[in-house]
């Protein structure tokens, strides 16, 4: 059977028919609208004013804009770059160490607590880390007060100089489990002679660590880093459900910046020139870390 | 939760006994497992001060705090909350949502995928492309215009305009998928199908849906979560009280000044059981699909 250009046979385009149709209505025709948009002045009702490259004038000098990617680039700390390095190390004392000692039904039960915080709605994460964070009601400002803490009590998600932080620490907690449970399964395809030959020259588990698990779990870590960074440029439901990018902006972020001008302040034009600008760099990274990734893979031993 | 956990290698390790280097530094076994607990306890302590301060009464919290054993047992909250926001009508919105979504997205998915995979039409390779861009889009990007359109077509503020955007959206990554486990359909069935005299949609329905089961159960179970857990667009789409879905209802009751700490972590907890349930109903299908969908 040969793939040539013209189709192994013909008459299969007509499965094609539905999903370009449903794609079209869908993915394709809204998105160029919305590129469209991002070139007029538009409050949602009446005919769109071409206004040509002026929202993005208009982004290029605002602080809140740049201000929003910052906060992306430190949620993509906290998203992407923790959770893939310590999810390495998790993986590997997981899958080489304690499967090995305590059997591998600990493993499991670890590698189930951390992908635990992944199978929830995040509006509904966004509402338990709400409430354990909120100022006066709060269960962790009410656990230091009971511990004699008391001083180190914050208005975690109120408090400009901490909201951040505290959605930082939350988007770690939420996305650990998705590397470990990722680079575990990659650990199975791992020749156990190989570990057992390190074994018998004397590696330290440090050392087998380092040229064997990180040299050959490359697939996954690629995968790994570009969804986790992606879910990062995407975020709205906690930053919703848990901030709504305040106070003052400190927390605001890209999309919910683009759905703040949609839907409150009436800025169609403008909205869509942020989301226009967002898809534009989600989809170059994504290509560049393809290309990254097809490399390695190549180059690699598989 | 086993990921396909090759047991024979397991075992094959701890015949061979304690390996040396593990056996010189005993201690340090138990200092590692220590770390692992503490850790692990970390991560699902949020949802069992959740679950302990869901049953508790305003008053037992204020005077003992979140992490007392509760006095006694206490639904009130709960069940006031369920009553509150007519529970039962988010917990059947979502269902129905996800269901129609999980079925429509797997069908739509096998189509193109059949075309593209082992039809191998004319401009896959863009075809591809097109839906592995699809799948990397930010929802904000289409929210506006659906909108608009949306309300022109009185489909605004309905499920049916959920279901079919998220049908839309999961097939991207389920046509993805699935072209390329359907790339490598072993030729000889197909063969034998059309020896028979089976036609195209005959050979799809007879032969190819069958022997690719286990991947739709996967892409299924997916598109069923991951409809249930959506908030971005059902916020924007479903603004009226009985089309909400329960992330939506619990997203937008943050931040309400009725209420108080029972509630709130009784609200959680009602919305995180049905995930809860889901999740181990289908961890071994979530464990093997997150991977296999992620390393083709």
């Amino acid at each position: 059977m040969s793939g040539r250009g013209g189709g192994r046979n013909p008459g299969y385009g007509l499965f094609l028919i539905p999903g370009v149709l449903a794609s079209l209505a869908v993915i394709v025709v809204p998105l160029v609208m919305t590129v469209g948009i991002s070139f007029t002045r538009w409050t949602g009702i009446g005919t769109p004013q071409w206004t040509g490259l002026d929202n993005y004038t208009r982004l290029i000098h605002d602080a809140n804009f740049w201000a929003s990617f910052g906060h992306i680039l430190l949620l993509i700390v906290a998203m992407a770059v923790i959770p893939t390095l310590v999810g390495l190390l998790l993986a590997a004392v997981l899958f080489d160490y304690v499967a090995k000692v305590f059997g591998n039904r600990w493993a499991s039960v670890f590698r189930s607590g951390l992908y635990l915080p992944q199978v929830l709605p995040v509006a509904v994460t966004g509402i338990v880390w709400g409430w354990i964070l909120h100022p006066s009601y709060g269960a962790l400002n009410r656990i230091l007060d009971s511990a004699g803490l008391g001083s180190l009590a914050r208005n975690w998600l109120g408090d400009p100089q901490y909201a951040l932080l505290s959605v930082m620490a939350v988007m770690v907690w939420f996305q650990l489990g998705y590397p470990v449970v990722m680079f575990m399964s990659g650990l199975q395809r791992i020749d156990p002679e190989l570990y057992e030959a390190a074994d018998l020259d004397g590696a330290t588990w440090w050392q087998r660590f380092r040229r064997i698990t990180v040299y050959l779990i490359r697939p996954e870590f690629y995968v790994v880093l570009v969804t986790t960074t992606i879910a990062a440029l995407k975020i709205f439901g906690q930053i919703f459900v848990l901030t709504r990018g305040g106070p003052s902006n400190a927390t605001l972020v890209p999309s919910y910046f683009a759905y703040k001008s949609f839907f409150q302040t009436a800025q169609v034009g403008y909205g869509s020139a942020i989301s226009t600008v967002l898809t534009v760099i989600i989809i170059v990274l994504a290509f560049v870390f393809l290309r990254l990734q097809n490399r390695a893979e190549r180059g690699g031993t598989r | 939760m086993t990921v396909l956990s090759a047991p024979a290698r397991q075992d094959r390790a701890e015949d061979a006994g304690p390996l040396r280097p593990l056996k010189r530094r005993r201690p340090a076994r138990w200092v590692v497992l220590a770390v692992l607990l503490v850790l692990v306890l970390l991560f699902v302590a949020p949802m069992l001060v959740v679950a302990i301060n869901a049953v508790k009464t305003p008053a037992d919290y204020a005077s003992n705090g979140p992490l007392s054993i509760p006095e006694r047992l206490s639904f009130q909250g709960i069940a006031d909350f369920w009553v509150r926001v007519d529970f039962t009508r988010k917990l059947l919105n979502s269902f129905v949502t996800s269901l129609a979504v999980a079925v429509l997205a797997v069908l739509l998915s096998v189509l193109n995928a059949y075309a593209l995979g082992i039809g191998r039409v004319k401009g896959r390779i863009w075809f591809l492309v097109f839906f592995l861009v699809a799948n990397v889009l930010p929802q904000e990007v289409l929210a506006y215009p659906l909108y608009y359109l949306s309300k022109n077509l009185h489909l605004y503020d309905s499920l049916t305009s959920i279901v079919i955007i998220f049908t839309v959206i999961q097939s991207a990554f389920g046509t993805y998928l699935l072209s390329s486990v359907y790339a490598e359909f072993p030729t000889e069935l197909l063969d034998a199908a059309a020896v028979d005299g089976a036609g195209k949609g005959r050979t799809l329905w007879r032969v190819v849906v069958p022997v690719s089961r286990p991947t739709l159960a996967v892409l299924f179970t997916f598109f069923f979560i991951w409809t249930w857990n959506e908030f971005f667009l059902p916020l924007i789409f479903l603004v009226s009280n009985e089309n909400q879905t329960v992330p939506v209802a619990l997203g937008v009751l943050q931040g309400d000044r009725l209420m108080d700490a029972t509630t709130t972590s009784a609200s959680a907890l009602v919305g995180i059981l049905p995930a809860m349930l889901f999740f181990l109903i289908f961890q071994r299908t979530l464990t093997r699909g997150i991977t296999a969908g992620a390393i083709k």
